[in-house]
């Protein structure tokens, strides 16, 4: 069904003998692609509540998510997903008016009790022209998406978000 | 009491959201001392299933729980610190 010029499947590259079995290190990883406020605040917490009990955190930042750690961009952003666009303005408003504390402030608090690596995808970068030192000094370093599976693969967990 | 408690210090963690009492209480067992007695005062109804939980994971001990009505309890935790 594919056709004639479709490429034959191929043998399988070979795997390389992994140090640690699948899923079995005391790790979360989170994939953030978005970049709304809604959607980085849920990520903060999750990321805060794994440090709090003892988990690594690896975040790995793409799309969305890698523009929203651009230097100073948390301060006035003020996105909210489309989905829930009905609730944008009553979001922002409970939220500054119960003061609650913002994602960026969850993530420092995050990196003060644990270990919280925090990785942008090169694809973004590059695709948006941004250098490490564009982005919030949070962001430890610019990696490619293998170096993340890498790192998602051996954790206990892996969000996308 | 045979053992009265001191409480050496206490947090009003009132109004701060989840998971904020957590964190103060974390921050502020971390600049304490073996033994010593630290309480956090929470709002926030997700402290009352988080706080109990992590001073069990990290190997402290839940001394009390008050209940200081209006939805705030005190949680008063024992540092130990991990031989």
């Amino acid at each position: 069904m594919f056709g004639p010029s479709h490429p034959a499947p191929q043998q399988p590259l070979p795997v390389p003998t992994q140090a640690i079995p699948p899923g079995t290190a005391n790790r979360l990883a989170i994939v953030l692609f978005s970049g709304t406020v809604d959607k980085l605040m849920s990520a903060s917490i999750l990321a805060t509540g794994a440090a709090a009990m003892g988990m690594d955190v690896e975040i790995f930042l793409t799309n969305w998510g890698a523009l929203a750690f651009r230097k100073g961009d948390y301060k006035t952003n003020t996105r909210v997903s489309a989905d829930y666009a009905d609730y944008h303005s009553t979001l922002l408003e409970r939220m500054a008016a119960k003061k609650v504390t913002s994602w960026m402030e969850n993530l420092e608090d995050a990196r003060e009790i644990g270990n919280v690596h925090i990785a942008a995808c090169s694809h973004t970068m590059t695709l948006f022209d941004l250098q490490l030192s564009d982005l919030e000094p949070i962001v430890d370093e610019v990696i490619g998406v293998a170096a993340f599976m890498e790192r998602a693969r051996d954790s206990a967990m892996t969000l996308f978000i | 009491m045979a053992n009265p408690v001191t409480i050496t210090r206490e947090i009003d963690a009132r109004g701060s959201h989840c998971p904020g009492p957590l964190m103060e209480l974390i921050r502020g067992l971390k600049s304490a001392q073996e033994g010593e007695v630290i309480a956090v005062i929470s709002t926030d109804p997700g402290s009352k299933t988080d706080i109990p939980i992590w001073v069990q994971k990290a190997g402290n001990e839940l001394v009390a729980v008050q209940d200081l009505g209006e939805g705030a309890a005190k949680f008063i935790v024992r540092k130990h610190v991990r031989k």
